[in-house]
């Protein structure tokens, strides 16, 4: 007897690609726990007040896009620790070049994207061709934008005119434009990890960069192009940010930890630190708990250090969990 | 010598005086091979002999220094194993290639996904996985969707032969394939490998087990120390012709003398009714200087047994008696410095630090006993470095220096390590899980001494294998675990046959009582 057919569900549920990502438990956990304790303490708030709720996904705009790249580096077996800076230079630069002339946009983002896409193939050339350890690598091209932006420009120098603001600020029938844009960009990069090539070859090269050679992967191309996508999503942050804010500063990056919560959201979403594993998916979701977390304790009126030392807990809390997990699973 | 056994057959495949060096070994000196399609060629030789070498420049992975390959006739020089691989030569390594996290149809795929416009068709990918797994008939086994990391060690393996198979391979060479595989699934790999021989293809093993060999291989290459000491055909030797040629001498016994009742002293382990999630009610007793030999098929509990009594997943229930005191064994520091050794099975993974020299690998179970702010100062520094040249002379490594990272020794020598470790922190109950698994046969004879030295130092020793032989040739006693459990206790010597009807669960002499009769060891 021969069937040629594969059973029809399984095919169905790898087309999709979709595998619910344990982090959407703790998800729902910290949601449900957060508003349990903001009926107790804060009079259901966040519940009768939908705009909090749009403020939290507000909140998660910035660090949602930038974590989205950091995942697909990290799927890569590296990371990028320069993002906080080149989303400060994005911030800084937009407004230096668009000094308010909404005829000057167009021209302002162009250059914003072309300066992310060569740090981007700096960080990756770095990695691949150099052989430097890509936390010491994107550290070291972090710190060169860093002093560059220092010694260069002022604080809020520039700004953005009023048409550019409306990516902050302005909806889209009920949704806000950023959210839009968020939703967009963790689709597109589902789209590009589960379905095309490029995606597959991420994975194979992050979870052996030697099986992806001997597979005939162009392994430092692959790498290149992640840090490159990666930078491009640290300068659409960025974008947003100073859209939001008006003018530029240098500190606005490293302020907002944008490189580490980036990373600290990608692994709670379940993505390797070694490579080859994880999604954008998980990452949304570990960028909602930040959110969340954030806007309970806002909420509540609990000291900023306390949420600190939560967020701590989360991370390392989620880890040790996917670590049990796949102990069990080899067991 | 090939030249001898050229039939009517064209050679599909053909190495001719090839050379290749590396810094301070001649690692392939004038080797000449011929291999024929719809011929088993297996590839045997000590650790070091230059087989995987060989391996790797017919697959292109190395570049040999002078020399030449013939594929179907033609002069080829592979730059890189996808330009072998593009021909038809496929290699699977030893150490698995398939991404974990990964579908089966990804992995076969990877890098040649079928796509438009750089957009994986998922639906065909599948599909052409499931094709493949079919031709070589394992479909019903393994679902081109089924992640990789869910599968055997033995199933990851045929997903490794689909994937040679869909990239059209003519050539497929194998680096120990069954080394990790139990019996059954041996014998679902050697039926794949018949069927594939019938398609013409040829197939290139390298193994150390040598029964596979007569088993399946139609002919056999000998190296040894990177020369070609002959290809023969397998009809017309027997297995000692092999190994004669692989050593260049005769072995006139494998194994030490067994142990004598004198050797034999009181019970320093007992363990009552020892159970765990692995483990299931496990009675045993040892005796100083003896050799208790663990037998059992993979899954039956042979590890998970060295591992409770070395405290890594310890019993959970149960009574368990250390030189008559009852106690328990928590973790592994406290079965240190209880004088209890633990040789690993996965000497790389747990054995070894590969990355540390020689030396300190050599000095780190008796490190661990010492303080953690013990000052180490000049003494200690000398001390330990005449510490590590004695127990290098004791096992017997040949390396030109301890400060050598251990990763850049070969199988045999890197066994010699972790043995010389556990030597140093001078236990007295040593627990060795396939002290010789992949090792050469000179090494193997190297440990099997040391081995039987030790228990006439009063060492009492627990050996864990899946080699019978070596089992036979070894334990003063027998225990088969099977399904958790003893299975049955046999005297030493008893036969395969016995082994295996206890591991198999078709002869229960499980002993309800403890009690080992002290005639028993004797023989």
């Amino acid at each position: 007897m021969t069937t040629e057919s594969i059973p029809a569900d399984e095919i169905k549920r790898s087309k999709l690609g979709i595998r619910i990502p344990p982090v959407y438990y703790f998800l729902v956990i910290i949601t449900v726990g957060g508003l349990i304790l903001d009926i107790l303490f804060a009079k259901g708030n966040i519940i009768s007040n939908p705009t909090i709720l749009t403020n939290i996904l507000i909140r998660s705009v910035a660090l949602g896009i930038v974590a989205v790249g950091q995942t697909f580096v990290m799927i890569g077996a590296s990371i990028d620790l320069s993002v906080a800076y080149t989303i400060s230079l994005t911030a800084v630069m937009t407004s230096q070049l668009m000094q308010g002339d909404p005829e000057r946009v167009p021209m302002a983002i162009i250059l914003v994207f072309v300066i992310g896409a060569v740090i981007g193939l700096v960080n990756g050339l770095i990695v691949t061709k150099l052989n430097v350890n890509p936390f010491i690598a994107t550290l070291g091209t972090g710190l060169i934008i860093a002093g560059i932006l220092n010694g260069t420009f002022a604080n809020f120098k520039g700004s953005v005119p009023k048409s550019f603001r409306a990516l902050g600020y302005e909806s889209l029938g009920p949704i806000p434009i950023s959210i839009i844009i968020l939703i967009a960009v963790v689709v597109l990069g589902w789209f590009i990890l589960s379905w095309t090539k490029f995606g597959a070859h991420l994975y194979g090269v992050g979870g052996s960069r030697e099986l992806g050679r001997l597979s005939g992967l162009r392994t430092s191309r692959t790498i290149i192009v992640a840090h490159i996508i990666c930078s491009l999503t640290a300068v659409l942050s960025g974008l947003f940010i100073v859209s939001r804010l008006g003018s530029g500063a240098p500190w606005v990056g490293p302020d907002g930890i944008y490189d580490l919560e980036s990373v600290a959201t990608t692994v709670i979403g379940g993505t390797a630190l070694s490579g080859g594993r994880g999604g954008v998916f998980g990452t949304l979701a570990g960028v909602l708990i930040f959110g969340v977390i954030d806007t309970v304790f806002n909420q509540l009126g609990v000291d900023t250090y306390l949420k600190t030392v939560f967020r701590g807990a989360i991370i390392i809390l989620a880890v040790a969990s996917y670590s049990f997990r796949s102990k069990r699973e080899a067991a | 010598m090939a030249q001898d056994l050229m039939t009517e057959k064209e050679p599909l495949m053909e190495v001719r005086n090839i050379n290749k060096a590396f810094p301070g070994v001649q690692a392939l000196d004038n080797v000449s091979v011929a291999f024929y399609p719809g011929e088993v060629h297996a590839v045997v030789g000590e650790n070091g002999a230059g087989k995987s070498t060989l391996m790797k420049v017919m697959a292109g992975a190395y570049k040999s220094d002078s020399g030449t390959i013939l594929f179907q006739g033609e002069i080829e020089s592979f730059n890189h194993p996808v330009e072998a691989q593009e021909m038809g030569i496929s290699i699977i390594y030893q150490e698995f290639n398939l991404l974990p996290e990964r579908t089966v149809a990804q992995n076969i795929f990877l890098g040649r996904e079928p796509a438009k416009i750089g957009i994986v068709n998922l639906r065909q990918l599948n599909k052409q996985a499931h094709a493949v797994l079919k031709e070589i008939g394992v479909d019903s086994m393994i679902s081109p969707t089924a992640l990789a990391s869910s599968l055997s060690v033995a199933e990851q393996q045929l997903v490794e032969i689909a994937k040679a198979i869909s990239l059209d391979a003519k050539v497929l060479i194998m680096d120990e394939p069954t080394a990790s595989l139990t019996s059954t699934e041996v014998k679902l790999l050697n039926d794949l490998i018949s069927r594939l021989k019938t398609k013409g293809l040829a197939l290139i093993f390298i193994s150390h087990r040598l029964s596979e060999v007569f088993e399946i291989a139609d002919k056999i290459t000998v190296l040894k120390d990177g020369q070609h000491v002959g290809t023969v055909n397998t009809k017309e030797v027997t297995s000692e012709d092999i190994v004669y040629m692989m050593v260049g001498r005769v072995l006139d016994h494998y194994f030490p003398p067994l142990g004598s009742s004198e050797d034999f002293g009181d019970v320093v382990l007992r363990v009552k009714d020892g159970s765990n999630n692995f483990l299931n009610s496990v009675y045993l007793e040892l005796r100083k200087g003896e050799i208790l030999g663990i037998a059992g098929l993979q899954g039956s509990g042979r590890t998970e047994l060295a591992q409770a009594l070395f405290g890594v997943v310890p019993f959970k229930s149960g009574e368990i008696e250390l030189r008559g005191k009852p106690t328990a064994i928590k973790n592994p520091f406290w079965a240190i410095s209880r004088r209890i050794g633990f040789v690993t099975e996965d000497r790389k993974a747990e054995g070894l630090i590969l990355i540390q020299p020689i030396r300190d690998n050599m000095l780190l179970a008796i490190r661990s006993l010492q303080s953690l702010f013990a000052f180490i100062h000049q003494d200690g520094i000398r001390q330990s470095r005449n510490m590590v040249s004695a127990l290098g002379e004791q096992v017997d490594i040949r390396v030109d220096s301890y400060g050598k990272e251990a990763q850049d020794l070969s199988g045999g020598n890197q066994q010699k390590v972790v043995l010389s470790k556990w030597l140093a922190s001078e236990s007295e109950i040593f627990i060795f899980d396939e002290p010789t698994r992949g090792i050469d046969v000179e090494s193997k004879a190297r440990i099997h001494d040391i081995i039987r030295g030790l228990t006439k130092q009063g060492v009492a020793v627990i050996m864990i294998s899946s080699e019978l032989p070596e089992i036979i040739g070894m334990s003063d006693r027998i225990l088969v675990m099977h399904e958790g459990t003893i299975g049955g206790e046999l005297p030493a010597e008893s036969s395969e046959t016995d082994i295996m009807l206890v591991a198999t669960g078709q002869n229960n002499h499980r002993t309800s009582s403890i009690s080992v009769d002290p005639e028993r060891g004797e023989k």
